[in-house]
């Protein structure tokens, strides 16, 4: 096992998490990138597969359902398989409906999935949280950062396939304009459940791969700041609907948020808190300017480029 | 092919379409013309599936097809476009096409990692099909462009060009003509001409260019007030004197 240190040991730390970032960024570009699916509620996937891995993985405790000791595998597969089907339950509702409403739901259920971890202590020891949760394979932070970059180069290379796939083009043209896709003979509600699923299930790996980066997870990671609205700056300033674009948006947002944290930790106590808000405010900022500079963010769109047919007649 | 029977639709208090009733003949180019605020793209959104009728029935070769969603009638080869051109704007002309044509297997997400040979097969035989339709439209040379910078007139003959990517049988097309120019104009018509008497098309036209309805449609239907006033060709229809002063305003027949 590797332990590294110092500013190497920082620098493991920060990419592990923009990694982590760049998976939610995926998964919420393959809704609202692609689909235009308005989800404000990314924290809510992110906890139910961060809480599924942390209760199937850990040790038995008294304080708190588990005990089932499951590999780290299978513990990430349940948390994609929970927050898929939580995605199923809320899409067969909202999905429906127009594009508003899905964005007030996702918005009330994350909220609720947070309040219902912070009270049901018996499921997950409340806001005392579940510690001990430990990095696969005996893992250093080294080779995790490892485990997480295997992760997101699936998961792209995944996502950026379906993308330029007919599904993804179904996904672009209901994007565009849902009449004409509907009159385009598609089932309009069929590729937006699907859409929905399949990010909130990235989303949900995200949150297991995050629960076994800090070993120890409460409600308080779950936060719509740090679940919903960095993500949400992330793939608005890197380029909606780029996979490339969610990528750099998760890291540079990720730099930005941590290097100003750094200057901010620096201050006297009194104006800590203060510049917490600051900290909000700057980033808010910065997404204005980008997209006054860039509309479509930092990489914008492009179209996928078919192969032209091989000349068979003639 | 397609009958309509005794069809009504209201609007809170506005009685778009009542009682209307008539048929449209397998083969035909059927014309629907009247008044502003007539009823017929109200009649044309029942037919193709976008909201139901408050009462009456619609046929398609003789199966009830009354409020079928959409995309279920498509797949019977009924297909529409629209007055105002609805195109996929940030996708570029092929891919507006390419979208079309149902059944393809890259559309159910797995099977484009697990068979991606079989996919890129079949996305291979799409796009020489749309290249097909683009050399028909004589619209190659924007095929690359995002459909969003298309002119008015280009557009409209690429929501002909989403007709043509399924196997269409009976194509509703509301106001072709509306904002094309005399040049592209002719191409359009020529176009329609062309897919109903090589590909067996049937069709049913919106249309205020009388020049245009004159040209290819026979029969035609005229509607006002929500109901079907008269039916026959377009020397017939011109002659009735209810439908001068309906829609002609007692105008000599002929022009706009």
């Amino acid at each position: 096992m590797i332990e590294v240190s110092g500013f190497l040991g920082y620098a493991v730390f920060f990419l592990s998490l923009a990694g982590i970032y760049g998976i939610l960024a995926l998964g919420l570009n393959v809704q609202w990138g692609f689909t235009g699916l308005f989800n404000i509620g990314i924290a809510g996937f992110f906890a139910v597969g961060a809480y599924t891995a942390a209760i199937l993985t850990t040790p038995p405790s008294a304080s708190h359902l588990g005990g089932y000791g499951l590999p780290f595998l299978a513990g990430a597969g349940a948390a994609m398989l929970l927050s898929g089907l939580l995605a199923v339950a809320i899409g067969l509702i909202t999905l429906n409906l127009r594009t508003d409403y899905l964005a007030i739901a996702t918005i009330g259920i994350a909220e609720i999935v947070r309040l219902v971890f912070k009270n049901e202590a018996w499921l997950t020891n409340g806001v005392r949280g579940i510690p001990g949760i430990s990095r696969p394979w005996d893992a250093g932070a080294l080779g995790y950062l490892g485990v997480i970059v295997a992760a997101l180069l699936l998961v792209y290379l995944a996502i950026e396939r379906a993308r330029r796939s007919p599904w993804g083009r179904v996904l672009r043209a209901i994007r565009e304009n849902e009449p004409a896709a509907e009159a385009a003979g598609k089932n309009i509600f069929r590729f937006r459940l699907e859409a929905f699923v399949f990010g909130s299930m990235i989303m949900g790996l995200g949150g297991a791969l995050y629960a076994h980066f800090v070993g120890f997870i409460s409600p308080e990671a779950f936060e719509p700041l740090y679940g919903t609205f960095l993500i949400w700056v992330m793939l608005i300033a890197g380029g909606s609907g780029n996979n490339r674009g969610a990528l750099l948006g998760a890291f540079l947002i990720w730099l930005v948020w941590s290097a100003t944290e750094i200057f901010t930790s620096r201050l006297p106590a009194e104006l800590v808190t203060q510049a917490g808000a600051l900290r909000v405010l700057l980033i808010g900022l910065l997404l204005q300017v980008i997209l006054l500079l860039r509309p479509e963010g930092l990489l914008p769109e492009h179209q996928p480029k078919v192969k032209p047919a091989p000349q068979s007649k003639e | 092919m397609i009958a309509v029977r005794n069809v009504s639709k209201a609007f809170g208090g506005l009685q778009a379409v009542r009682d209307c009733s008539f048929d449209i003949a397998k083969g035909s180019i059927t014309g629907l013309i009247g008044p502003n605020g007539a009823g017929k793209t109200t009649l044309f959104s029942m037919i193709a599936g976008a909201f139901k009728p408050d009462s009456g029935q619609i046929l398609m070769g003789g199966e009830d097809i009354t409020g079928l969603p959409t995309y279920k009638l498509f797949r019977r080869g009924l297909v529409r476009t629209f007055q105002i051109p609805r195109e996929f704007s940030r996708m570029t002309v092929r891919e507006n096409l390419m979208v079309v044509p149902p059944g393809q297997s890259g559309e159910v997400l797995p099977v484009n990692w697990f068979s991606a040979a079989r996919v890129r097969k079949e996305e291979a035989a799409v796009r020489r099909r749309a290249d097909e339709v683009l050399e028909f439209l004589q619209i190659t040379h924007v095929a690359d462009e995002l459909a969003g910078h298309l002119s008015g007139g280009q557009k409209k003959l690429l929501e002909l060009g989403r007709t043509m990517m399924t196997e269409a049988k009976v194509v509703l097309l509301d106001e072709p003509g509306a904002g094309v120019n005399p040049t592209l104009m002719n191409k359009l018509s020529d176009s329609i001409l062309r897919l109903n008497r090589e590909r067996g098309y049937t069709f049913c036209i919106i249309e205020h260019d009388m020049d245009l309805i004159a040209k290819l449609c026979h029969p035609v239907i005229v509607m006002a007030h929500g109901t079907v006033l008269a039916r026959g060709s377009m020397e017939e229809v011109r002659a009735n004197e209810q439908v001068r002063e309906a829609y002609l305003g007692g105008a000599s027949g002929g022009g706009r």
